[in-house]
């Protein structure tokens, strides 16, 4: 059973919790591929509605909640607001507000401030799911990522993960160390030091900053997009020295173990922290995430307001 | 300002710079202190009010020499009278208002406007503080001997460093003339950037930008140097780091005229509080570590730290309930200093004589005003509080026109019953 009203961060879940999410994503997949009618008889979003709040634009990650809400037979609408300077926060609670007294079931809902859903999670009474907020937490990205490890090589726990990039402003990363490590997975972090949070050990991470040392060992790896502004922010000189370094292509792949899996949470910078080649090739799993995508948010959704 | 006449009796003087301390009674004509003595001493002259203190101490009025009382330019958040108000509510007597107005206070005009305001509707002493550079712009030099002619005690460019060390250099040079203290509001702009808190661990975990303990150090640093090779005068604002602390400590004893503060809020909460995303612990420089604090509890202990100063920062809700990242900068505190000092005492880190060393003494002699201390025919500026009282402080508790307190909701010690301005109940 799921216990908790919303979904903010992995930062605290139990191992129990997790495995809820994931054991219904495995009963979700297993239904969705076996299902060949003119409805998916899994229906259990049908009558709730789900608001999509983006104040962040994100194709992707949008459509996966959307298409989620979508095969359960929930009704769908999406509210997209850029962020811009100007908006601190006001309109964030006032749109929210507004929305809630609307009456919706469910909240979806993606900021580029670290914070803004679990302050949002606070002044509503609807439950809330966290599609990305800053640097802080992506939770349903961790939930995809982990559901295909384990599909690909069976249980995180004592598997290790390896995640390479820009750390410091990942949310991504942060969620998936949060849930990896509660999952028992051993985790490690690698990519330039100006790019590591101050820290990051404490939360039980071993930190490379030599790729290929790193990538000896490593049963997953997960790549970072790396954020093109980041080079004017003197965080490091050029994407091409960032890709020399720290760029999974054809040569650095060849330090890997045989039955390695390559991942990105997209989308992708192909030819800076990874290869075109690498990013198709045998080892990756990248569309399997994006199809996971879907399955996980549907089983969220499902446990969160879904009918019995 | 009608002056009132009385003697107080039954109370505990506590009076750390002056001559008379204990159980005692005072008698005040006229604005000033008559007398001080023990119990039954003092005759009362006839025509003469009599005033039961009730046992509660009577202590020299605080002394904040770092508030924003927000006139001119931001009325919203503060005025100089609701913000004096708040002052005589957390016990102080004489606050000392930081330049960031707007306009800013870099000219007589705006000097001669705020100490008009104080005179016409403040119930405390108000001491302008000019600004140190043209607009806070830290381009050039504000015109400073004009607005010390007009009143102002010290000079400062608060909330914006002076990141250019000619510029400093420049200030601390001229400012001999006035002599007048140049208050450091010691930052690294460039290293802060979009920092919004302490960075460590918990600014790492809330995916917060975090700003380095030595954006507050290196600029210490070079503000000691300046001052040597100056031989000027610097008072630094709100300090919150170790390592600075241990520069101005090296500093003092190499005979510099360094002075430092610190608030309330940096001596008792600590990064960890940010963790609910919260813009009430949010204020520059930043809420540190425990080994932060407890550096700073040993320096206000063994005098590094000269005096303790609010920063009181007002803002409305439309300024502090948004996004942790946007929120403004700063928290009131003028009405939850003496308690937050009075945690001090209880745990052993301070005397209740060194407190109000800390409080009123200090500050005091750090501008250059009249204060701190009660003695003979000087200024019947004083509290009273009853310092076992304990209380749970609630919005509504708060005089200041904004409520962005960190306290509130906590347990607090000690009330302040009643506060006196030159003998009058304020």
């Amino acid at each position: 059973m799921w216990r908790n009203r919303s979904l903010v961060q992995t930062l605290g879940l139990s191992e129990s919790d997790v495995r809820v999410v994931l054991t219904r994503a495995q009963e979700l997949k297993k239904m969705w591929l076996g299902w060949k009618g003119s409805e998916f008889p899994h229906a259990s979003l049908k009558g709730r509605t789900v608001v999509n709040l983006f104040f962040e634009s994100s194709t992707r990650t949008r459509s996966s909640f959307e298409l989620a809400a979508r095969r359960l037979g929930g009704d769908v609408l999406n509210f997209t607001a850029e962020t811009s300077s100007v908006t601190k926060g006001e309109t964030l609670f006032d749109t929210a507000r507004n929305l809630e007294a609307m009456e919706p079931d469910l909240l979806v809902v993606r900021h580029a401030s670290a914070g803004a859903p679990l302050q949002l999670s606070k002044m509503i009474k609807v439950p809330l799911i966290n599609a990305g907020d800053g640097f802080h937490e992506h939770p349903t990205q961790a939930f995809l990522d982990v559901f295909t490890i384990e599909e690909h090589r069976g249980t995180v726990k004592g598997r290790h993960v390896l995640i390479v990039g820009d750390i410091a402003h990942s949310r991504v990363a942060r969620s998936n160390i949060y849930l990896l490590k509660t999952l028992g997975a051993r985790v490690s972090v690698c990519g330039p030091p100006s790019l590591m949070p101050p820290s990051i050990e404490k939360l039980g991470v071993s930190v490379f900053h030599d790729l290929r040392k790193a990538l000896e060992s490593a049963d997953v790896v997960m790549m970072l997009r790396i954020q093109l502004e980041r080079q004017n922010q003197m965080q490091f000189p050029s994407l091409g020295e960032y890709s020399k370094f720290w760029g999974l292509n054809a040569e650095t792949i060849g330090s890997l173990k045989e039955k390695a899996i390559i991942m990105h949470p997209g989308p992708l910078n192909e030819g800076v922290e990874i290869s075109q080649d690498v990013a198709t090739g045998s080892y990756s799993v990248i569309m399997d995430q994006v199809r996971n995508g879907v399955i996980v948010r549907m089983a969220l959704m499902d446990l969160m307001v879904g009918h019995d | 300002m009608t002056d009132r006449n009385f003697l107080l009796k039954n109370v505990n003087i506590i009076n750390p710079a002056g001559t008379f301390s204990g159980t005692g009674e005072l008698l005040v004509e006229n604005g000033r202190i008559r007398a001080m003595d023990r119990p039954g001493k003092i005759s009362k002259p006839s025509g003469f009010e009599e005033i039961d203190g009730k046992g509660a101490a009577c202590v020299p009025g605080l002394v904040d020499i770092h508030v924003h009382f927000r006139e001119p330019g931001f009325e919203y958040k503060e005025t100089i009278a609701t913000g004096s108000v708040a002052a005589a509510a957390g016990g102080f007597t004489s606050v000392a208002c930081m330049a960031n107005t707007n306009p800013v206070n870099d000219n007589p005009f705006v000097t001669q406007f705020i100490r008009a305001q104080a005179r016409e509707h403040a119930v405390v002493n108000v001491y302008p503080i000019g600004a140190l550079s043209v607009g806070l712009k830290g381009e050039r030099l504000a015109e400073i001997g004009k607005m010390r002619d007009a009143g102002i005690v010290a000079v400062s460019d608060d909330g914006m460093p002076v990141m250019n060390s000619y510029l400093m250099r420049k200030a601390l040079d001229y400012c001999k003339t006035f002599d007048l203290p140049i208050i450091s509001h010691a930052e690294d702009a460039n290293l802060v950037g979009q920092g919004v808190m302490h960075e460590g661990f918990h600014s790492c975990c809330l995916g917060l930008r975090g700003i380095p303990a030595e954006s507050e150090e290196i600029m210490v640093a070079r503000d000691i140097a300046l001052a040597r090779l100056t031989g000027g005068r610097v008072h630094f604002a709100h300090l919150s780091t170790r390592y600075a602390l241990e520069h101005v400590r090296r500093a003092k004893s190499e005979g510099l005229k360094i002075t430092c503060e610190v608030t309330p809020h940096h001596f008792t909460f600590r990064d960890e509080d940010v963790s609910s995303y919260d813009s009430h612990f949010k204020m520059a420089p930043p809420l540190r570590t425990e080994a932060d604090i407890l550096a700073l509890h040993q320096a206000l202990a063994d005098g590094t730290i000269d005096c303790i100063a609010t920063d009181h920062a007002p803002h409305a809700p439309r300024d502090k309930n948004v996004l942790f990242e946007f929120a403004a900068n700063g928290v009131v505190g003028l009405e939850t200093a003496w308690s937050a000092g009075l945690n001090l005492v209880e745990n052993g880190t301070v005397s209740l004589e060194r407190l109000v060393e800390l409080l009123a003494v200090m500050p005091a002699k750090v501008i250059g005003v009249d204060g701190g201390i009660l003695k003979e025919n000087g200024k019947a500026d004083f509290f009273l509080t009853d310092l076992s009282a304990v209380y749970t402080l609630t919005v509504d508790e708060l005089r200041s026109k904004s409520k962005n307190s960190p306290f509130i909701g906590r347990t607090l010690k000690g009330k302040v019953v009643s506060t006196f301005v030159a003998g009058k109940l304020v």
